[in-house]
């Protein structure tokens, strides 16, 4: 059912095996979306998946300062840093590099909908290859007229008016678990789970 | 084209409800998340003190349910203790995360080594 969704053929994964991560440094993301916060509401989630399939992450909101006090204030400065300099300053074996495409709530008179989009890159530090891409996206509506599709129809055609950022942070707890997770499209089990090298 | 949106839709329908199961089993992860999210979104919700005391209560707990702390665990708890100027605590904090993380070393080395900064 879900595999139905995306037209794009599913990633090849040979570097993905060839340079098998043990562990992630997960950058602040590129926000592409209208809403400020959606950076670090989106960073706030990211850990937890990527872990819980396999890879050691370092912590995110320590990087973050640890980034900025060296002279890299914005996730754009930071997405720039030599992969060379990551290696040797923070060691990590691999960099996902996130933008955050979609990130709030459409509002009408009954019912509301949001939406959370990000794509991620995920690169190996020593070869500069991409191992793996994605996208994700997630959707929760509420009001209306109790019908999820209905609701999603009525609301993709209102205007975005406001955002709310604690809805939108939940759902993009959702659009992780598609991000990562998807069969055949997710990321590969990392060292430290128990299906490491079993297919995905 | 009418119908293609559609399908569209019915698909992120579709991921909507395919989300509510996944359940983490590996680690505990206590309020990690949502006070990284709040350290963020209402910084005076979740300040160094506040953080440090939720976090060393999810490791009682943690230890309780015999569950290791996730990766990043005793990294963060670390540099909230060395925010707070407790450099004792904040070095233990950095080699248990080594320790149990090797994949942390040099970034732990590297904070370890500003410790040791007068």
């Amino acid at each position: 059912m879900v595999a139905g969704c995306k037209t794009a053929p599913p990633p090849d994964y040979t570097n993905f095996r060839a340079h098998h991560p043990k562990s992630v440094l997960v950058l602040p993301p590129l926000n592409q979306s209208t809403a400020v916060e959606a950076t670090y509401g989106y960073l706030s989630t990211v850990t937890l998946p990527l872990a819980e399939m396999g890879y050691y992450v370092f912590p995110v909101a320590v990087i973050d300062h640890f980034l900025k006090e060296n002279g890299m204030p914005t996730a754009g400065e930071m997405h720039q840093a030599p992969l060379e300099k990551v290696r040797e300053i923070i060691g990590a074996d691999a960099v996902l590099y996130v933008t955050v495409e979609q990130y709030g709530t459409k509002y009408q008179v009954v019912n509301s909908a949001t939406v959370v989009q990000a794509k991620a890159r995920l690169v190996d530090v020593k070869t500069g290859l991409v191992l793996w891409e994605g996208v994700g996206v997630a959707v929760e509506s509420s009001g209306g007229s109790g019908s999820i599709i209905g609701d999603l129809i009525a609301a993709a055609i209102t205007q975005a008016i406001n955002t709310s950022t604690d809805r939108a942070h939940k759902v993009a707890i959702m659009a992780n678990a598609n991000l990562f997770t998807t069969p055949k499209r997710g990321l590969l089990y990392g060292p430290r789970h128990p299906k490491f090298g079993a297919p995905q | 084209m009418r119908m293609k949106k559609l399908g569209g839709l019915l698909c992120l329908g579709a991921l909507v409800l395919f989300t509510g199961c996944a359940t983490p089993t590996i680690y505990s992860w206590g309020r990690y998340e949502g006070l990284v999210y709040t350290m963020y979104a209402a910084p005076d919700k979740a300040t160094a003190e506040m953080q440090v005391i939720k976090m060393e209560e999810d490791f009682q707990k943690a230890r309780a349910k015999n569950k290791p702390v996730h990766p990043g665990f005793h990294a963060h708890l670390g540099y909230l203790y060395f925010q707070l100027g407790k450099a004792d605590e904040a070095r233990r904090a950095f080699e248990t995360e080594k320790a149990n993380f090797p994949e942390s070393a040099v970034l732990m080395d590297r904070m370890l080594a500003s410790l040791q900064k007068p």
